[in-house]
């Protein structure tokens, strides 16, 4: 399952690429994008496994730009 | 402006002002020296380091919750230690009765560091917001009829089969057909196309599309979610999620660059202390390093290029599917093109009538004959008269022949070769390529019409663009050999494949791949309908008129709007401009990043260059990826 989510404050565009390889060495994760133009993060996984990646992915995002938000 | 851009561009100009003013005193008056004593360089210090907080007390905060995170190679970690690394270094000589040097500089480091993430993030944010702007299709409301009156709704409530009122000004929510009234829509940020249209009763309207001058109803066709305004806005929301080589050539170097600079600025500063025992000089090269390490400049510039190159061809109507496409299109150099409805107008008109001095006669005639016929050659015929088609006329259809038309012994006789040696006519035989069609007025030939599939106005100029452009043209169809001969003659195509059925149009198309080199890329271009497998299989599908065609638009890979092959050298043009500026970026930032870092090792250049060398060279990216969102011409 495909899932799509709204960024905030996505200002570093090397955050970007380092949130999108560490949310990828996630268990679970089949693919993951985080698009710095649109401000846009895709995650593709399995919809059970769904949540608790969507959580983990939050907190990755904040440790790397503290400014940062996923909009859920 | 965001208000923190605001705030922090309020921030940067009031430590820059504050530094300016202690920077100039100090040049002029010494003010290690206003103290006199050992610790005289304390008071300078304390000003500095007053500035510097202001400036820099958020990088210093961040550099340490992020060290507690475990991220080693931050762009703010680095940071702080180059500019806490040169206080501490300036402190060590003036504590060792050594000339001052080094607090200007650590304070100015950050300074501009800080003036140029401020821009970064300032050039970033209007990139978005011209690009949400242009998109800004989204209808609120509808005003949906139900029980005699109308009442206002959002888009997706409405169901098939209902009708709404759209009155002037409104956005179109919905697609859907007008049952009552007519008007004139803006479709301009639909396809790009600034001429309104008109449409009339019975006529198709679109979602997303500016009703100009008066009420509408229109009986809705398809719900919001399969609409084509929310098509389009999945395809632009969705687009530059596939990433281009570029882009990822890029994070994968930046990856390595910031621990590769770091470890060298520690190698540095080891050996150049370990050689020459004089620490301080290699700890202040190495710090230079440190400078240097962000690689921002380049992993920004590098999206922001493609993206504004999306944007600008989304200007014109031309939707990209992702940079990927984009990247991969700018190498695209075989066109293989489908004929009907993409060449050609798809539809039938009279292209020649012979003789023509008697054109006007010829014309009245056929339409005389045509006029009752539903089919589009005679649908043509009359279409080409124009006139008020004289009545009261029998109409005789003789089967695979034509028609006759008789009025008080006036006879026409309209139809091929075989009615006019049927009724012992002696006539002209025809040439050129399409459907002729002989007329006869009281048992004498009088002329002869010819019906072809007419060719688009621009074809010709766009064709002979792509083979300047060094690129083959190939061009698909299922006509017979003679009229794709005569087609491809005209327009100047590479080559051409007569007789094909739709099914041989994938081989085909295979067939080319196959034979391709390896730098080559495969374009096609059809119009939507029944090639969804061809602009799958090609490396870049391009579908035309994209508006009202979904399986088009998820088929293909880029979508003109416009049903308008000038959007094709348009396009080429807006990926060629992206790609030069993409590989200007990466060159120009890599050589300025590698100079300074030699310099600095050499001891030839100080912080002072290396920091600006490194807000110059992201502003300058910057600047140049806003280019590629530059005017291409008048819109097509």
């Amino acid at each position: 399952m495909k899932k799509v989510f709204k960024m905030q404050d996505l200002e570093c565009a090397n955050c970007a690429a380092k949130m999108e390889q560490a949310i990828a060495k996630i268990d679970g994760v089949i693919s993951v994008s985080v698009n710095f133009m649109t401000q846009k993060l895709t995650i593709d996984a399995d919809e059970g496994a769904m949540d608790g990646i969507v959580k983990e992915a939050a907190k990755i995002c904040k440790k790397i730009e503290p400014d940062c938000r996923i909009i859920f | 402006m965001t208000r923190r851009q605001r705030k922090n561009l309020i921030r940067i100009l009031v430590a820059l002002g504050a530094f300016a003013v202690i920077f100039v005193i100090d040049k002029i008056v010494a003010l290690d020296g206003v103290f006199a004593g050992r610790l005289g360089f304390l008071f300078p210090f304390a000003l500095y380091l007053s500035v510097y907080i202001v400036i820099g007390y958020d990088v210093l905060i961040r550099a340490v919750k992020n060290i507690a995170h475990g991220q080693m190679f931050d762009e703010n970690f680095l940071m702080g230690i180059a500019t806490l690394g040169a206080f501490a270094l300036a402190i060590y000589r003036g504590a060792n009765g050594l000339e001052i040097e080094g607090f200007d500089e650590a304070c100015a480091v950050l300074l501009f560091y800080q003036l140029g993430e401020w821009f970064q993030s300032y050039a970033t944010g209007r990139s978005r917001k011209s690009i949400s702007a242009l998109m800004d299709i989204r209808p609120d409301y509808a005003n949906v009829l139900r029980d005699g009156s109308a009442v206002t709704v959002d888009p997706g409530e409405v169901e098939v089969g209902e009708t709404i009122v759209i009155n002037p000004g409104e956005r179109v929510p919905l697609d859907g057909v007008i049952i009552n009234g007519s008007t004139t829509l803006d479709t301009k940020a639909l396809t790009g196309e600034s001429l309104p249209q008109d449409v009339q009763e019975g006529g198709e309207v679109i979602s997303g599309s500016v009703n100009l001058t008066s009420q509408i109803e229109v009986r809705v066709t398809k719900a919001f979610y399969d609409s084509t305004v929310s098509k389009i806005l999945d395809l632009v929301e969705n687009a530059s999620s596939q990433k281009s080589k570029a882009e990822n050539f890029i994070t994968k170097f930046a990856r390595f660059y910031t621990p590769a600079v770091v470890g060298v600025a520690a190698l540095l500063a080891v050996i150049f202390g370990a050689v020459t025992s004089d620490w301080s000089t290699g700890v202040y090269r190495a710090l230079s390093f440190l400078v240097v390490s962000c690689p921002c400049a380049l992993v920004i510039s590098i999206p922001l290029s493609f993206f504004a190159g999306l944007g600008a061809a989304s200007r014109y109507g031309i939707l990209i599917k992702g940079s990927n496409y984009l990247e991969k299109f700018n190498k695209a150099n075989i066109f293989v093109f489908d004929k009907t409805g993409t060449l050609t107008k798809g539809n039938f008109a009279v292209t020649e009538v012979s003789p023509e001095s008697d054109r006007e006669n010829i014309l009245r005639l056929a339409a005389i004959a045509e006029n009752n016929s539903n089919h589009p050659i005679a649908r043509s015929i009359v279409g080409a008269f124009g006139g008020d088609v004289p009545s009261g006329y029998t109409l005789t259809n003789i089967a695979g022949a034509g028609v006759m038309a008789e009025r008080d012994g006036d006879i026409i006789l309209c139809g091929n070769e075989k009615l006019m040696a049927q009724n012992d006519i002696e006539y002209a035989k025809a040439s050129g390529t399409g459907t002729v069609v002989y007329v006869a007025h009281n048992g004498k030939f009088v002329g002869w019409l010819l019906i072809a599939d007419e060719i688009k106005d621009e074809t010709k100029q766009v064709i002979g663009e792509l083979n300047g452009m060094g690129c083959k043209t190939v061009m698909l169809t299922g006509d017979n050999e003679l009229v794709a001969q005569s087609v491809a003659t005209e327009i100047g195509l590479t080559s051409y494949k007569a007789s094909l059925l739709p099914q041989n149009k994938v081989e085909e198309v295979e067939s080319l791949l196959a034979a391709k080199g390896k730098k080559d890329a495969l374009c096609f271009v059809g119009d939507g309908i029944n090639d969804a497998p061809v602009l799958m299989r090609s490396d870049i599908g391009m579908a035309m008129g994209g508006v009202g065609s979904d399986a088009a638009i998820e088929a293909s890979d880029i979508v003109l709007m416009k049903d308008d092959l000038k959007g094709i050298p348009l396009a080429k043009r807006i990926a060629k401009k992206t790609m030069k500026i993409v590989f200007e970026n990466i060159a120009f930032s890599l050589i300025v990043k590698l100079a300074i870092l030699v310099l600095s090792a050499l001891g030839i250049t100080n912080m002072w260059v290396a920091v600006f060398g490194d807000v110059g060279v992201a502003v300058l990216a910057i600047l140049n990826a806003m280019r590629v969102n530059s005017k291409y011409g008048k819109s097509v």
